[in-house]
């Protein structure tokens, strides 16, 4: 338990605007996929920083290129042009410390949820190299410590398969948070879940993040679940993408479900939307 | 699923037995001559007379069959994860794959005999060729099946491709391989005992071939029970170790079946 506190690194007042270091910057980066006539560009020149220990939330109609974003910034996508640079240094082949979780919770069906939870343990420094000596029951701890944060409690030796969609998608924020990563980046974790179940996965990831703070970039095409989640909000104009809006998010935390149908709430909403219509509107009429 | 066994268990046995019965009836009453259809007692005895001159020929099939299953996982396995850890070396090499494993091995064996003799090495080519397709088809769908988003997790982590291969791609594979064990193991047998019956002076095949020319039709049938049995002995041996290794596998299945 008392390995998961807030390390160091996490430290510091997540304000935004304030003093915290940079964390993400992109700089006129853009990314195109293949080259001469069949290049299909998917980023235009984007510029974005983000600083340490903050969460913004993507949103965009789809096919905007938001994944790109979050491509780039964990190393898996170099930009065509521009720079990007994670955690003071430029991404180069792979990035250090990110967690990452997609829609699709992908866990190893032949290991129980504790393994599966541990495997990032056996693949990122310092960890891997502890890993078949003395600190495998201490990850054991670490592993089981993340499952009761989730409300997963007792479920660590169980199978994939005998865990619900909701139950595997909170094992996957504990799989992204293993390793303590400096940095989470979200690719519509909750996409596939219901309503109910997603709202309750909100304040637990609301929860995670107020406990260890990394920065979070969480891709979303859910606008409630931005405002409810971001610090900060970007909204993206359709392909190739570009940042229209870049808004913060002034509602104290910890927020809850029933405070999405304030005024206040409801009407920031209601902003957001207006700016994908027109962006869909707007790619719809150049497509003509 | 293994509460249900023991009586599904007990059904299977009471077929076999119910089969023999019905065989040494069916002889008995039509009174069929065992130049034909010997009876399942006979072939029994003469099974146990003979026993100490089919030995050596039982050695000779298993040692060929090994041999060839060997050799054949082992270049299936390497092949296999070579096809399968690039979709493009999986989509260029499939088609070729097909084809040769579309040719009936009978057809083969021919070649070998005129290549290497009659003997041994055709019995172990052909066990070879006819186990080794189905290794390399399932190992190289089972590391193409492997998750992009979880790959993608890892490489964000610094995995290397060894890391995914070994952490996730081959365990992974593991149900597609010991699957394909089974079957494997089943083809070399028929495979050595093909080659034997058609060139070979030793093994069960030979020993079939020769009694069949003799009309000592129970030692054929004597042959047939004792390749029925190795085949049963060396299928359940790779159905135990599956069961070790894989059952989160079929546990998964037995999940969606219900």
């Amino acid at each position: 338990m008392m390995r998961m506190q807030p390390q160091s690194e996490f430290q510091g007042t997540p304000v935004p605007g304030s003093a915290a270091p940079i964390a993400i910057e992109l700089s006129e980066a853009s990314v195109t996929f293949g080259r001469g006539p069949r290049a299909v560009p998917a980023l235009s020149t984007t510029s974005l920083r983000i600083a340490d220990g903050e969460f913004v939330a993507l949103v965009g109609p789809s096919g905007c290129g938001k994944s790109t974003i979050l491509r780039l910034v964990s190393g898996l996508v170099q930009p065509t042009s521009g720079v990007v640079i994670v955690g003071g240094r430029e991404v180069a082949a792979r990035a250090l410390r990110v967690g990452m979780a997609f829609q699709n919770p992908t866990m190893l069906p032949w290991m129980s949820i504790e393994r599966n939870i541990m495997l990032p343990l056996k693949i990122v420094e310092p960890f891997r190299s502890q890993f078949r000596r003395l600190r495998k029951t201490e990850f054991r701890d670490k592993a089981n410590a993340l499952l009761e944060q989730v409300g997963l409690k007792g479920f660590g030796n169980r199978y994939p398969w005998q865990l619900s969609g909701g139950m595997l998608q909170r094992a996957n924020l504990c799989r992204a948070l293993i390793h303590e990563p400096r940095m989470l980046l979200l690719d519509e974790p909750f996409g596939a879940l219901d309503q109910f179940t997603r709202e309750e996965l909100w304040s637990i990831l609301q929860d995670l993040w107020i406990a260890h703070k990394p920065t979070v970039l969480l891709v979303t095409h859910d606008l409630r679940e931005a405002a409810f989640l971001g610090s900060r909000i970007c909204v993206m104009s359709a392909r190739p993408g570009r940042i229209l809006d870049d808004s913060r998010v002034d509602i104290a935390r910890p927020r809850t479900v029933a405070m999405t149908f304030e005024p206040d709430f409801v009407a920031l909403n209601q902003k957001l939307r207006a700016f994908i219509v027109d962006a869909r509107t707007a790619s719809a009429q150049g497509a003509a | 699923m293994p509460d249900l066994d023991y009586r599904q268990k007990a059904w299977s046995a009471a077929l076999i037995v119910l089969f023999f019965v019905a065989w040494e009836l069916f002889c008995l009453i039509s009174g069929t001559s065992d130049l034909v259809l010997p009876r399942p007692s006979q072939v029994f005895v003469t099974l146990v007379e003979k026993f100490p001159i089919l030995w050596p020929h039982v050695l000779q099939t298993l040692a060929t069959t090994m041999i060839g299953f060997v050799l054949g996982v082992g270049l299936g396995v390497v092949l296999g994860a070579v096809i399968g850890v690039s979709k493009t070396a999986y989509d260029t090499a499939y088609p070729l794959l097909v084809g040769f494993s579309s040719i009936p091995k009978v057809a083969v064996v021919p070649i070998f005999v005129l290549w290497f003799g009659s003997g041994s090495v055709p019995a172990v080519l052909t066990a070879l060729s006819i186990c080794f397709f189905p290794i390399v088809v399932n190992i190289a769908t089972g590391l193409a099946t492997t998750e992009p988003e979880l790959e993608d997790v890892l490489k964000a982590l610094g995995a290397s491709k060894f890391d995914i291969l070994w952490n996730v791609g081959l365990p992974r594979t593991m149900p597609f391989f010991f699957a394909s064990l089974k079957v494997a193991i089943s083809y070399a047998f028929v495979g050595a005992v093909l080659s034997e019956t058609v060139a070979s002076n030793r093994g069960i095949g030979n020993v079939m071939m020769t009694a069949s020319s003799n009309f000592n039709v129970p030692l054929v049938f004597a042959g047939l029970f004792v390749l029925a049995g190795l085949g049963v002995v060396l299928y359940v041996i790779f159905s135990v170790i599956e069961g070790r290794v894989t059952g989160w596998a079929t546990r998964k299945n037995d999940m969606i079946a219900t």
